[in-house]
C-alpha cells in the first residue's frame, strides 16, 4: 500500500531540507536503513491516528519555527548535585563547556566521533530499539531521528557510575533546528543516573535508546522548560533484560508543544520498569506524553503515572498503553493519569489503552480530571493558610504521586522546589 | 469575645433557612456548650463563623473582640483568632501534616505581622504538643489525615489548636467517633487549653463530653434557635429527659 501523496510530498519535501551525515560503515547502515523506515512510513499528518491530540505540523515542517531564547532567573536543576555535564548548544556537543568525558565504569564517546569508526559497539543499539518500536505503531519522528542525527553520546557502562551523567541542552539561536541521538548500554548489574535539562533548540527532536542488561539500573530524571516557544518531540526507548530496573520520571514546565514518548520493552523476567511525568502548563501550552510499555516476560512490573496541571486554556495529553503478550505471567501493570484543570478553559484528552493475551496477570489504568478539592482548600483557609497558598500546596499535593517515582530524594527535593516555584510565579 | 447578634443564614443553594437568629455571648476564660437534636443547626453555625461557602447570612452579625468577622475570608478569620475543630476532618494526600501546620503556624503569624517560626523551634513545640496527645512521630509524618483513625483525626485537630492557639475555640461535635479513651485524651487536649484569655464554644450531642470538658453555661438550639440557656446541670437534664421536656417548655 503507497502512502497518500500529500504525506509522501511532506515527507520527501522535509528529506530534501536536510543534509545526510557523513559516517562510517556501521552508521551508514544504521542511516541508511532509518531513512528507508521513514520513507516507508512517512512522517506524521495530522490525520493519523497516533496524532490525533497533537498536531505534527511544526514538527514535520521543512523550517522550524523560531523561538525566543529563554533566560531562566530560577536556580539550574541539578546544579547542586555532584554529576559530569555533557553540554550542547543548539544540538551541538560543546567540549568546552563540558567536563571530561571520563567517568569510572563507563566510556562516553560523541555520536559525530564515533560514527566515523566502521565498527563500533553501538550498532547493536542505534536504531535498533527504535525499529522495535515501530509496531505495533509508527513513530516516523524518531526513524527520521536515526537517520539524520549527527550529534549525541554513546554511553556504555560496565559498573556502577559514581556519579550521575547531566545531558544539558543551551538554545542560543531563535532559529535552530536540532537533533540528538544517544545511545546508552548498561552491561549486567551496571548502574547510571542519566539527568537531562536545558531548552535545547527552537525544534528539537531527540532519540534516547537504552539497552539494559540483566540485573542492571537505569534512572532518569529530566526537566523540559520554562522556556516556552519551542517545539520539542522526544523518543525514550528502553529494553530491559532479566532483573533490571528502569525509572524515568520528566518535569516539564510551560511550552507550546511538547510531544514525549517513551517505548519500553520488558524481555526479561522479574523486570521493572516505572515512567512518570508532572507537567505544569498555562495558556497555549500543549503537551502529549505517548507511553507504550510491552510486557514480553514473566513477573513483570510497570508503573506509569502521568499527572498535568492546567490552567488559562492549556490542553495536556496522554496516550498509555500496557500491551501484554502471551506468556506474560504474572504482570504487574499500573497506569494512571491525571489531570489537575484549574479553570474551565484547560483541556485533557486521555487515551488509555491495555491489550492483554496472557491470562495471570493484575492490571489497572485510570485516568482523571478534576478542580481543586473545595473541601482540603477550606481546610487549609480555616486553619490560616491564604487561598493562592492552599491552592499551590493542593496543587503540589496531586503533582506527588509522579513526583514521588524519583528514588533519589536530593532529586525529587529538587523538582518539588521547581514546581513550587512555577506555581508561585502565579499566585493571583 | 464572641459575640453573636440575630443571626440568620439560609443555605445559599436551596430556599431554606437553617439559622433564625441566634443570641449567643462567648467570654474569654469561658466554655459554652451547644446541644440540640440533629438538624437544628448547630453544625451550620460552625461553618458559618468559620466562613465555609454554602450558606448566605439573612440577617444579624457576629463579632470576635469587636471585630465584625462575616465579611471575612476563612483565612482572615483565623489569623484573627477563630478557631474550628471540625466534625469530619479533612484527608489531605500529598500534604504532610508537619508541612500542613508549619505553613499555617507562620502564615498566620504573618497575617499579625509576626516574624516566621524557625524550623527548629517549631519542630521542639510540635513535639512537646503531639506528646501530650499521645501522638506518633509518624502521624505527624503522614499526610495529613490520611489512614488516621477517627480518634487519631480528632486528636490532630486539637494538636492543630495547640499550635495555633486561637483566642476563640468551636469545637465541633469533637465526640463523635471517639472511644473512651480518646475522649480523654482529646479532652485533657483541650482543658490544657483553658485559660482566662480564651473562649470555647463546645458543640455536642451528648452529655458524655462535657463531664470531661466543664462547661460553663449550656445552650439548648432546636430549629436554628437557641431556645434554653442554663449552668451544666442542663447538659444532665438533656441526658435524662432528652430534648423533646424543653421543647414542649418553651413552645
Amino acid at each position: 500500500m503507497g502512502l497518500p501523496q500529500a504525506k509522501l510530498d511532506a515527507t520527501e519535501a522535509r528529506l530534501a531540507s536536510m543534509t545526510r551525515p557523513q559516517g562510517g560503515a556501521w552508521a551508514i547502515a544504521a542511516r541508511d536503513a532509518a531513512l528507508a523506515r521513514v520513507r516507508a512510513m512517512g512522517l506524521p499528518h495530522a490525520r493519523d491516528e497516533y496524532w490525533k491530540f497533537t498536531k505534527p505540523d511544526t514538527l514535520v515542517a521543512a523550517d522550524a519555527p523560531q523561538a525566543a531564547l529563554f533566560e531562566d532567573d530560577d536556580a539550574i536543576a541539578f546544579e547542586a548535585t555532584d554529576r559530569l555535564s555533557i553540554v550542547f548548544v543548539d544540538g551541538v556537543f560543546d567540549a568546552d563547556a563540558s567536563d571530561d568525558l571520563s567517568l569510572e565504569g563507563v566510556s562516553i564517546e560523541r555520536l559525530q566521533e564515533a560514527a566515523q569508526k566502521d565498527i563500533h559497539w553501538a550498532r547493536d543499539v542505534y536504531g535498533v530499539l527504535e525499529t522495535n518500536g515501530q509496531t505495533p505503531v509508527a513513530r516516523p519522528l524518531a526513524a527520521l531521528n536515526s537517520a539524520m542525527a549527527t550529534d549525541g553520546v554513546l554511553i556504555h557502562v560496565t559498573g556502577k557510575a559514581t556519579k550521575p551523567i547531566n545531558l544539558i541542552y543551551h538554545h542560543k539561536s531563535e532559529a535552530s533546528d536540532a537533533m540528538l541521538h544517544h545511545v546508552i548500554k548498561l552491561d549486567d548489574g551496571a548502574e547510571l543516573t542519566v539527568l537531562e535539562n536545558g531548552p535545547a533548540a527552537a525544534r528539537f527532536n531527540k532519540v534516547m535508546e537504552v539497552e539494559i542488561a540483566d540485573t542492571a539500573t537505569f534512572h532518569h530524571v529530566r526537566t523540559q522548560g520554562r522556556d516556552h516557544e519551542r517545539r520539542a518531540v522526544t523518543h525514550l526507548f528502553a529494553r530491559l533484560g532479566r532483573e533490571s530496573t528502569f525509572k524515568s520520571f520528566t518535569m516539564t514546565a510551560n511550552g507550546i508543544l511538547t510531544r514525549n514518548e517513551c517505548v519500553i520493552e520488558l524481555t526479561g523476567d522479574d523486570a521493572v520498569a516505572h515512567v512518570a511525568g508532572a507537567c505544569v502548563g498555562d495558556g497555549d501550552f500543549h503537551h502529549d506524553d505517548t507511553v507504550f510499555i510491552t510486557h514480553d516476560a514473566v513477573n513483570c512490573e510497570s508503573r506509569q503515572v502521568f499527572k498535568k496541571v492546567l490552567r488559562n486554556g492549556a490542553v495536556g495529553v496522554f496516550q498509555g498503553k500496557i500491551l501484554v503478550k502471551a506468556g506474560a505471567q504474572k504482570t504487574d501493570g499500573y497506569q494512571i493519569s491525571q489531570s489537575l484543570l484549574l479553570d474551565g478553559d484547560s483541556e485533557f484528552l486521555a487515551k488509555p489503552e491495555l491489550e492483554i493475551y496472557a491470562d495471570d496477570v493484575a492490571c489497572s489504568h485510570g485516568s482523571t480530571s478534576g478542580a481543586i478539592d473545595e473541601e482540603g482548600l477550606f481546610y487549609l483557609r480555616a486553619r490560616g493558610v491564604p487561598k493562592p497558598i492552599a491552592t499551590d500546596l493542593l496543587t503540589l499535593a496531586f503533582l506527588a504521586e509522579a513526583v514521588e517515582e524519583i528514588e533519589d530524594e536530593d532529586l525529587r527535593a529538587d523538582m518539588v522546589e521547581k514546581l513550587g516555584s512555577w506555581l508561585e510565579r502565579r499566585r493571583g | 469575645m464572641l459575640e453573636i447578634k440575630g443571626l440568620k443564614v439560609d443555605l445559599e443553594d436551596e430556599d431554606k433557612s437553617i439559622l433564625k437568629g441566634v443570641d449567643l455571648t462567648v467570654e474569654a476564660g469561658k466554655v459554652h456548650a451547644i446541644m440540640g437534636p440533629n438538624g437544628s443547626g448547630k453544625s451550620t453555625l460552625s461553618y458559618v463563623l468559620s466562613g465555609r461557602d454554602g450558606y448566605e447570612v439573612t440577617g444579624g452579625t457576629a463579632t470576635l473582640d469587636g471585630e465584625d468577622i462575616l465579611d471575612m475570608e476563612p483565612e482572615e478569620r483565623a489569623a484573627a483568632g477563630l478557631f474550628l475543630a471540625f466534625q469530619y476532618p479533612v484527608e489531605i494526600p500529598g500534604v504532610g501534616n508537619m508541612t500542613f501546620m508549619r505553613t499555617a503556624v507562620n502564615a498566620q503569624r504573618k497575617a499579625r505581622g509576626q516574624d516566621e517560626m524557625s524550623a527548629t523551634d517549631f519542630l521542639k513545640l510540635v513535639r512537646e504538643k503531639a506528646a501530650m496527645l499521645e501522638m506518633s512521630n509518624d502521624m505527624l509524618k503522614r499526610p495529613v489525615n490520611v489512614g488516621f483513625s477517627g480518634g487519631e483525626k480528632k486528636r490532630n485537630e486539637i494538636l492543630q489548636m495547640a499550635m495555633l492557639e486561637p483566642k476563640m475555640c468551636i469545637l465541633d461535635e469533637t465526640d463523635s467517633g471517639l472511644d473512651v479513651d480518646a475522649m480523654k485524651l482529646v479532652s485533657q487536649g483541650v482543658n490544657a487549653l483553658r485559660e482566662e484569655g480564651r473562649g470555647f464554644l463546645v458543640i455536642t450531642h451528648y452529655q458524655r463530653l462535657l463531664d470531661h470538658i466543664k462547661p460553663d453555661v449550656v445552650h439548648i438550639m432546636s430549629d436554628g434557635r437557641i431556645i434554653k440557656t442554663g449552668g451544666p446541670e442542663l447538659a444532665l437534664e438533656v441526658e435524662k429527659n432528652g430534648y423533646a421536656d424543653i421543647k414542649a417548655e418553651v413552645a
